[in-house]
């Protein structure tokens, strides 16, 4: 649904600062209702990214397809037309005051030129839609910051798009709004069968509604994939961002072995403490970590202290890997650095 | 006090040419000065549609006409005067200089109000595909509706001032009255009593402003 080929957007120099590179040669592609998620840090590009996909910017190089379309290849009034197809959503929602929440809603439909009555009948249907049939004359100033997001996501969806950017939709909202939009989000997608494209910095919110995502840093990316499959990935660097793992150093100067598990629904953690504790009777005792559930299935990373007659553990771990379990013993040198630390 | 019966009737055609010269001023200076603060807005570097020619040459014509005291203003478009109305003396007359001397004041304070608009809001509607012209019209001018009727207010109280002045080329008005009975007659009175009018008038107009501008904010 949204394809995006060897995108550059380099912003001229200016006055006091040189060229800027703020997306660098992205490739990436959304499924036809997909959920996806885009994450970096600040300056990543990531804003500029989703502005790419509705051409509020223009790329410098490289091509945008949505539904099919080469925007790229469009001259400004039909990108206008396509943009039709496209909702927005922003951080700071950028409701009109001037307007009521009905009013905000017709917006885009008084621009495709939808008649008076059809405009207030759509508003209201999606007010409701939205949780907010009760508050269709409020302005925006006497909503809250959760209510005024349901309204612009209210307005992107009133001229029926297929493709919703949401640019860091929730960043302004507090922890209980962010959860209802988050959750509104998810309805929509389904209720409507929307393709979503998500920019944000948390990873929370990836882990709460996405089903892939991008990492983005410096303009390029650095990792995707479907999330089901990035969690299960060891080392990568997207996993590492959304399961950050546990700290190494957490069993320095014990003795025993540290071991680090990557659990998924696949290889639960019961598997390998079966093996570890049941078959080598090994003592174990979990040294930092943790599980979550991620698109409905149980995530996490786990370290593991095992002590005890270790003679057997190579082989057990060898067996419990070809069996599919992500399991690895963490290098002893974070030990050794402890000791050096301590003989000092 | 038998010659307040003779100032009277004077007094009351003064507060008319007033009236006339400022009502009929501002609402020629409303109808230029909106669409020339919209055009200095839309032309400005990084706008909607950046014109850097027009829009310093634009700037530079403002910027004359603000920079221009009023009453050498009043003189300096007496030929322009007399080619629109046909002629530079009363009431009529002082309508062009007052709506030329408006206009530039307007049109910054119209380009300020646009302005403070917020960048985001201007953005949401590019993305529901609304033309430059959709942008103005549903966008900059709604939303900054209560402080463009601020901006209107101010520029009407000025030309009310402005009007005063134009007593002195035959316009009329109050300033005019002041001047000849008040001022040339040592009648302080006189004088006072037309300042109390003009303060009246001011501060209805700037009530009137900032109560139709508080209905319309709803922040």
């Amino acid at each position: 649904m949204i394809d995006l080929h060897d995108v550059r957007k380099v912003f001229p120099a200016r006055r006091r600062s040189g060229e800027v590179v703020a997306v660098d040669g992205v490739t990436l592609q959304v499924e036809a209702g997909e959920f996806a998620g885009v994450v970096g840090p600040s300056g990543s590009g990531k804003s500029t990214l989703v502005r790419l996909v509705n051409l509020l910017e223009r790329p410098t190089s490289g091509s945008v397809t949505v539904d099919g379309r080469v925007l790229t290849d469009l001259p400004d009034d039909q990108v206008r037309q396509a943009r039709r197809s496209i909702g927005m959503v922003f951080q700071h929602f950028e409701l009109l005051d001037s307007r009521t929440a009905a009013g905000n809603v017709e917006h885009p439909l008084e621009l495709a030129g939808v008649g008076r009555a059809e405009r207030r009948r759509r508003a209201v249907e999606l007010l409701d839609l939205v949780g907010l049939g009760e508050r269709a004359d409020a302005h925006p100033g006497q909503l809250s910051g959760g209510q005024k997001q349901r309204v612009a996501i209210a307005r992107a969806l009133a001229v029926r798009p297929k493709v919703l950017l949401c640019d860091e939709a929730t960043s302004a909202l507090d922890q209980a709004s962010t959860t209802g939009v988050l959750e509104l989000l998810r309805r929509v997608r389904s209720e409507l069968g929307l393709t979503v494209l998500l920019i944000t910095h948390e990873m929370a919110v990836v882990k709460a509604v996405c089903d892939s995502a991008v990492l983005l840093e410096r303009g390029r990316v650095v990792d995707s994939g479907r999330l089901s499959e990035v969690l299960t990935r060891e080392h990568s660097p997207l996993s590492d961002a959304l399961l950050p793992a546990p700290l190494a150093d957490a069993g320095a100067g014990h003795s025993g072995v540290l071991l680090r598990v990557t659990v998924t629904d696949r290889t639960p953690e019961t598997v390998v403490l079966q093996t570890l504790i049941g078959q080598l009777g090994l003592a174990v005792e979990v040294a930092g970590g943790s599980v979550e559930t991620v698109a409905g299935g149980r995530y996490g990373r786990l370290l593991l202290r095992a002590t005890g007659d270790l003679s057997r553990l190579d082989g057990a771990l060898r067996g419990l890997r070809d069996d599919g379990v992500l399991i690895e013993a963490v290098p002893r040198d974070t030990d050794a650095v402890a000791a050096t630390g301590a003989g000092r | 006090m038998s010659d307040w019966t003779r100032v009277w009737p004077q007094l009351v055609e003064a507060t008319g040419e007033t009236l006339y010269m400022v009502g009929v001023s501002a609402l020629l200076t409303v109808l230029l000065g909106i669409p020339l603060g919209i055009l200095l807005t839309v032309t400005a570097p990084g706008a909607l549609t950046p014109q850097p020619l027009l829009n310093r040459f634009l700037g530079l014509v403002v910027n004359l006409g603000r920079s221009l005291p009023f009453i050498i203003l009043l003189f300096l478009v007496a030929p322009v005067t007399r080619g629109i109305v046909g002629t530079t003396i009363g009431s009529t007359a002082a309508i062009v200089p007052l709506t030329i001397g408006a206009v530039p004041f307007l049109a910054r304070l119209v380009e300020t109000s646009l302005r403070e608009v917020a960048p985001g809001k201007v953005e949401a509607a590019m993305s529901m595909g609304a033309r430059r012209r959709d942008v103005v019209r549903t966008v900059l001018l709604p939303e900054a509706r209560p402080s463009l009727i601020a901006g209107i207010t101010v520029t009407v109280v000025a030309l009310i001032s402005y009007s005063a002045m134009a007593g002195a080329v035959g316009g009329g008005g109050l300033g005019d009255f002041a001047i000849r009975f008040g001022y040339q007659q040592f009648r302080t009175d006189i004088t006072l009593l037309t300042v109390v009018l003009l303060l009246g008038i001011v501060q209805a107009l700037q009530w009137a402003g900032d109560h139709w501008a508080r209905r319309l904010a709803h922040v």
